[in-house]
């Protein structure tokens, strides 16, 4: 009743073809928008920023990442921690070597770097399909990690091994290091993942999207068809290193201050995947719904037991949590394989009918 | 739209056409083998511009593989191929993509994941060359080239009389619509050379009549030569201008429909021989 295009002719293919042809969706991510960059700045609080919505917005971005690759090119990746660990140590390099350079340039600078090694991981994709494709990616995973921990260059002969982001201001304001406000994190972290992901929404709607989506679906007919199998699939994994690049260097540069090789280790290549899989994979909102999951319901969880007064120790919140949400994965797998965005789409759908079934 | 009425009674005459038309194709002594199987053998024929032409053939007779060694899928062990009187040796999918020879198969080989206007949009990849840096952008160059193929496409998309289900995805519709959209698909290249696998493979008789007709307009409204597999003789007999019968990857007979129909060795291939 709500949702229901009757009555929006479209008269161009311009008007047809845009990113949300239907008003109430254009509606909706405006209120999002307004949420996100003016209602949470206005009425959140320090916790809820630097522990809810700077990692959200971080591993939204990763999934979106991970979704160029394994939901849009069909080529399954365990690499995604490493890759983000490369815009990482690259990052906080090329700040120590430019200090006076804007940091957030550097940042997005980073992802060139793991674009790179990304694209050099991703040569054995054009002989090897499917799991074996990421057994071979695991390869970079154990790789790179073991980079991050033996050249001590990396993280400039830090005596803890660690990399420990240093302070620096861009336009006249603190964005890193211990004494930047949440509030400025905040706005770059969700600048910089807003901003990439409506480029994303751009590529993958035209002709090089087409091609990634065409070697996933049928790769012997997208070559009759003049796809080249190997450009188009390392341009694909270049493309999601480089977003999982800048996410990797975004997270320590705006979260965590600070990072050690096991930050990003296959742990976080698998949370990033379930992220991907629970979401949907070939969806963009999917990657945030799944970040969402991943990432904000265990936080609320634990809040849970506190908040209707019943007194369990730490610990065992913790335990429960776990089992919670491993629970829910499973239901939510069972209910749909496709994931949340396919389940918006059923719920859009059936509102489009309502009140009636069909 | 009765342009199938019209070519039933410009077939016989067909023959004689073909005589002083322009080779597009020739295949020169060609044989294929995997390993000790011998797939095709020294198999020589021609394919003239704006004609429509089958090739039959029992089952395993060879068919399939010679379109995939004439789209360059496989690279023949001997033998030559002539494309627009070019000869080449190995030829890439992708350079004979983008030289005009497009495919339909035999087992549909749709983008299931992708809507059926995107489907035939991705028949456009090689006409469109807005690089990535524009793609990312969108608004300009990206997005006119974009609405500037989705009319051809849209064309098409009349043509194919497929407009209902534009924004469904190909997974959902049933078989005989998605043949039509893969013929779309291939159509959207604009290809000098279509090859047909088994276009009617399943499909009822009204179906059948359709594609059939849609198989004649390709080939008198956009000029398009026709190179088709099919196993519905009656299909081949009234489409075709000529047909080329293989039987055990070797050639057995080829010339135009009725004296194909006559030849001995075709009727033994098919009806078997009793030795």
């Amino acid at each position: 009743m709500f949702y229901r295009e009757a009555g929006q002719f479209k008269t161009s293919y311009k008007a047809d073809q845009a990113l949300m042809p239907i008003l109430q969706d254009r509606v909706g991510l405006l209120v999002i928008l307004a949420v996100a960059f003016v209602v949470i700045p206005v009425f959140a609080n320090d916790f809820f920023l630097t522990s809810i919505m700077i990692p959200f917005l971080v591993f939204s971005l990763a999934a979106i990442g991970l979704n160029v690759l394994t939901g849009f090119c069909g080529q399954l990746s365990l690499g995604t921690g490493a890759f983000m660990g490369v815009g990482a140590y690259a990052a906080y390099k090329l700040t120590s070597i430019f200090p006076d350079a804007n940091v957030i340039l550097m940042v997005l600078l980073s992802g060139v770097f793991s674009a790179a090694i990304g694209a050099v991981f991703g040569l054995p994709s054009l002989r090897i399909k499917g799991l074996y494709l990421a057994v071979t990616t695991l390869a970079a995973q154990f790789f790179l990690e073991w980079c991050f921990i033996r050249i001590p260059w990396l993280y400039n002969y830090n005596a803890s091994g660690a990399i420990e982001i240093p302070h620096r201001e861009a336009f006249g304001v603190v964005v890193s290091g211990a004494e930047a406000t949440p509030i400025v994190r905040y706005f770059i972290v969700l600048g910089i993942t807003a901003l990439i992901a409506y480029l994303m929404a751009n590529v993958l709607r035209g002709r090089i999207g087409r091609s990634w989506m065409m070697i996933r679906d049928m790769d012997i007919a997208a070559e009759l068809m003049g796809i080249r199998p190997l450009q188009t699939k390392l341009m694909a994994f270049a493309v999601s290193s480089y977003i999982c690049g800048v996410a990797g260097a975004m997270m320590v540069f705006f979260w965590l201050n600070a990072a050690e090789p096991s930050s990003y280790s296959i742990s976080l290549s698998f949370q990033i995947l379930f992220m991907v899989i629970l979401g949907g994979l070939g969806s963009l909102s999917g990657a945030f719904m799944g970040a969402a999951f991943i990432w904000i319901l265990p936080v609320f969880l634990k809040f849970i037991p506190g908040t209707i007064g019943i007194n369990v120790a730490a610990e065992t919140v913790e335990h429960i949590t776990f089992m919670v949400v491993g629970a829910l994965i499973i239901f939510f797998l069972i209910v749909e394989p496709h994931g949340f965005a396919r389940l918006w789409q059923i719920a859009k759908q059936k509102l489009r009918v309502w009140p009636f079934p069909y | 739209m009765n342009a199938f009425a019209t070519d039933m009674t410009a077939a016989p005459d067909g023959v004689s056409e073909t005589a002083h038309r322009e080779e597009l194709l020739r295949v020169d002594n060609v044989s294929l083998s995997f390993g000790g199987v011998k797939a095709i053998t020294d198999i020589s024929f021609d394919i003239l511009k704006g004609e429509i032409r089958a090739i039959i053939g029992p089952n395993g007779a060879g068919k399939t593989s010679m379109l995939n060694v004439i789209n360059g899928f496989y690279h023949p062990q001997e033998g030559t191929i002539t494309w627009r009187g070019k000869e080449r040796r190995k030829m890439k999918p992708y350079e004979a993509a983008s030289q005009g020879i497009a495919r339909t198969f035999q087992n549909v080989a749709l983008f299931k994941g992708m809507t059926t206007l995107d489907n035939i949009m991705s028949g456009r990849s090689l006409k469109m060359h807005r690089s990535f840096f524009w793609q990312v952008i969108w608004r300009g160059p990206a997005e006119r080239e974009e609405i500037e193929h989705r009319r051809k496409v849209e064309d098409i998309i009349d043509f194919l009389e497929i407009q209902a289900i534009r924004k469904t995805p190909v997974g959902r519709l049933p078989y005989g619509l998605q043949k039509r959209v893969e013929l779309g698909r291939a159509l959207a290249m604009e290809p000098d050379l279509l090859l047909l696998d088994e276009p009617m493979a399943g499909m009822n008789l009204e179906e059948k009549e359709d594609m059939s007709r849609f198989i004649l307009d390709v080939n008198q409204e956009f000029g398009t030569t026709i190179a088709l597999i099919e196993h519905d003789m009656g299909v081949v007999m009234d489409l075709s201008d000529r047909v080329v019968v293989l039987d055990y990857g070797k050639k057995i007979a080829d010339g135009p429909p009725e004296e194909v129909q006559a030849n001995q060795n075709v009727i033994d291939a098919y009806l078997g021989v009793s030795h």
